[in-house]
């Protein structure tokens, strides 16, 4: 599947998207990381679904725009960009970072959104169990705590980074640190209006994320009730990269589930 | 060329067998590592260290702030500057400096500054800094923000010192409805300002400005990037239109004087590398968090990350001129050549480092202050005579 690059200006910010597939409207928003290593389940996925993924402001090739400091922002740049494209009816499919993102969009505003799909999601913390701290792992330890599988953990360490991918990921690294440094990786506040989730939503967790433990799984969908909750066993932070098939199977059934 | 004596003030009491596994001294070194009498005791015999700085006739004595870590027991310089402001009379005291980025509340710095300055009779120099990355992680201040935090709370301790009437302050991570700093400081229109750093552009431009002038320490780094640096900063004033005074330029590095230089290597060698090698050292994540950098210095930085992470001993330092190690001889000589390229008017001495214990440093103090210090003097005021 073949994606078009776009671009489109929100606030005066230059907002970089990638573009794919026919059906209904899925929205990625993706982790720190960036959107790299959600590709292959991208594709897979615009065989069914029109995927739009955008490389949120300060990461990938959108601007860093001045008004960029905190998760609020980037809430209210998205309502704006669906506005824009005039999306309606969307799947928001968000992971890690991504996923607090969707959280945070909806709990403003869901008129335009028909399923919710979080994986892995920042966004609430747990005072009794403490998150990984992804600022002090090492290049090394971040691929060994975010991955399960020890031979993928080896096969992502033995991969060569180009200076302009270092580039990138310093990026978006920088950004990471702006939105979610302090409060670490989530609004104190949304648990109080996390209620405001009322349209059919999937949760997805690895059961081995050392970055969100799956307790915090557990407290998402004690806080939005009617979540499905899935577990994916044998899986690290990123149930994209390391059970693709399996995430995949899950959200189509979830959404034709729900149809 | 004026004198500082610099202290760390390391926890030198810490059993380094006991905590070898950590890879660092700073943000999760368990504090049951430290013990109260040992602190005690370190913190009377480093203060009496920096007095009588006095007697041995320094122009200034300087502390600094640093946070959950055995590398220092000044986490507020505040309390030791106040300390020494009672027991000295005439030199220069220097807070080098206050972190002032990691304060929520700014203001509360421009007001104990002032009163350090007040009770010492106008003896205080402040010296402002952004904290080290390791004091993101302790802290919880967001590294992303640094930079603006650290201009922003500048901004508003200056002009909470020299503006007479009340003011509003409305920025973008302070604001207040009613700024009115009392004491207003005793040195008018405030204290001199120093700012130390490892050689950021960013940090070198705005300590250069004219608006500005303060002057520049470059801080325990091999001589070859003192050359670098200071030669930046005066590059940057010539940009600006003017001419760096001496003044403005400033260094500080350990320094062992002993009675031959191979006493001195021998005696100062564990010391200095417990200080290079297990107080100083962390990793970079710790170091440098996303966003304390610019992007562009982080570049660079991934480059030559080995470099800063690699352990060097006495001999490596040596040789790079980031330790000056030797014979009253030696030392001297090396520092006349020194100040001979670099003009620097303040060097900053750090005579106690690591683990160097009590005699030696007593030594070695008294070598540096009577067999180097009147020696340099003269140095500088032939010369000056000379391209008079």
């Amino acid at each position: 599947m073949a994606f078009k690059q776009h671009t489109i200006s929100i606030n005066g910010a230059n907002i970089s998207y990638q573009r794919g597939g026919a059906g209904p409207t899925l929205l990625y928003l993706h982790g720190a990381g960036g959107t790299g290593n959600a590709m292959p389940l991208m594709n897979a996925l615009a065989s069914q679904y029109d995927v739009v993924i955008p490389d949120h402001p300060g990461f990938g090739a959108s601007d860093d725009p001045d008004w960029l400091d905190t998760i609020h922002d980037t809430a209210y740049c998205y309502l704006d960009f669906l506005q824009q494209l005039d999306l309606t009816d969307i799947i928001v499919f968000g992971s890690s970072l991504g996923g607090w993102m969707a959280m945070e969009i909806a709990i403003r505003d869901q008129s335009r959104i028909k399923r919710l799909i979080l994986s892995n999601a920042a966004g609430l913390s747990l005072a009794d169990i403490a998150m990984g701290d992804v600022f002090l792992w090492g290049d090394e330890a971040k691929v060994r705590n975010m991955i399960f599988d020890k031979s993928l953990q080896d096969k992502v360490l033995s991969a060569v980074v180009t200076e302009e991918q270092q580039a990138l990921a310093n990026k978006n690294f920088f950004t990471t640190a702006k939105l979610s440094w302090e409060p670490r990786f989530c609004n104190p506040n949304l648990d109080k209006w996390i209620y405001r989730i009322t349209v059919p939503t999937l949760i997805v967790w690895g059961d081995h994320d050392k970055l969100f433990p799956e307790a915090y799984g557990q407290n998402l969908k004690e806080k939005i009730p009617h979540a499905k909750y899935v577990v994916i066993k044998d899986c690290g932070h990123l149930p994209h990269v390391e059970k693709r098939d399996e995430i995949e199977k899950e959200i189509c059934q979830f959404i034709h589930e729900v149809a | 060329m004026k004198f500082t004596l610099f202290h760390l003030m390391p926890y030198s009491a810490v059993d380094l067998d006991a905590i070898k596994d950590y890879e660092t001294v700073w943000v999760g070194l368990p504090n049951k590592h430290y013990d109260r009498e040992a602190g005690h005791q370190l913190y009377q015999r480093y203060l009496n260290e920096l007095i009588q700085g006095e007697a041995l006739g320094f122009d200034g004595i300087a502390v600094n702030e640093h946070h959950s870590t055995a590398y220092g027991m000044m986490p507020s310089p505040i309390v030791t500057a106040s300390y020494l402001a009672a027991r000295t009379e005439k030199v220069k005291i220097a807070i080098l400096g206050s972190a002032i980025p990691l304060r929520n509340h700014p203001l509360t710095l421009a007001e104990e500054h002032a009163m350090i300055d007040t009770i010492s009779k106008g003896r205080l120099i402040s010296g402002f800094v952004r904290g080290i990355g390791a004091e993101y992680h302790t802290w919880g201040t967001n590294p992303a923000f640094s930079h603006e935090r650290f201009h922003e709370a500048h901004d508003l301790i200056i002009k909470a010192w020299t503006d007479t009437e009340p003011f509003r302050w409305i920025g973008k991570h302070y604001r207040h409805e009613y700024v009115n700093v009392w004491p207003r400081p005793y040195q008018q229109p405030h204290p001199k300002i120093w700012v130390p750093s490892q050689g950021s552009s960013e940090t070198i431009e705005w300590a250069a400005h004219p608006d500005r002038k303060y002057t520049y320490l470059q801080t325990f780094s091999p001589i070859k990037s003192v050359y670098k640096y200071l030669q930046q900063y005066r590059d940057t004033c010539e940009k600006y239109g003017y001419e760096a005074g001496n003044e403005q330029l400033g260094w500080a590095v350990p320094i062992y004087v002993a009675e031959t230089d191979e006493q001195a290597r021998r005696e100062a060698k564990e010391h200095f590398e417990n200080f290079r090698n297990r107080f100083l050292k962390m990793p970079i994540e710790m170091l440098l968090p996303p966003g304390y950098t610019s992007l562009a210095s982080m570049k660079n930085i991934t480059k030559s990350k080995a470099q800063i992470t690699g352990d060097i001993t006495l001999e490596q330092a040596c040789d790079l001129g980031m330790f000056f190690c030797g014979s009253a001889e030696t030392v001297r000589e090396q520092l006349s050549d020194a100040w001979q390229d670099l003009r620097f008017e303040h060097l900053l001495t750090m005579l106690q480092f690591g683990t160097l214990p009590a005699d030696l440093t007593q030594k070695s103090m008294q070598l540096f202050a009577t067999e180097v210090m009147p020696a340099l003097r003269k140095t500088v005021a032939e010369t000056k005579t000379a391209y008079a």
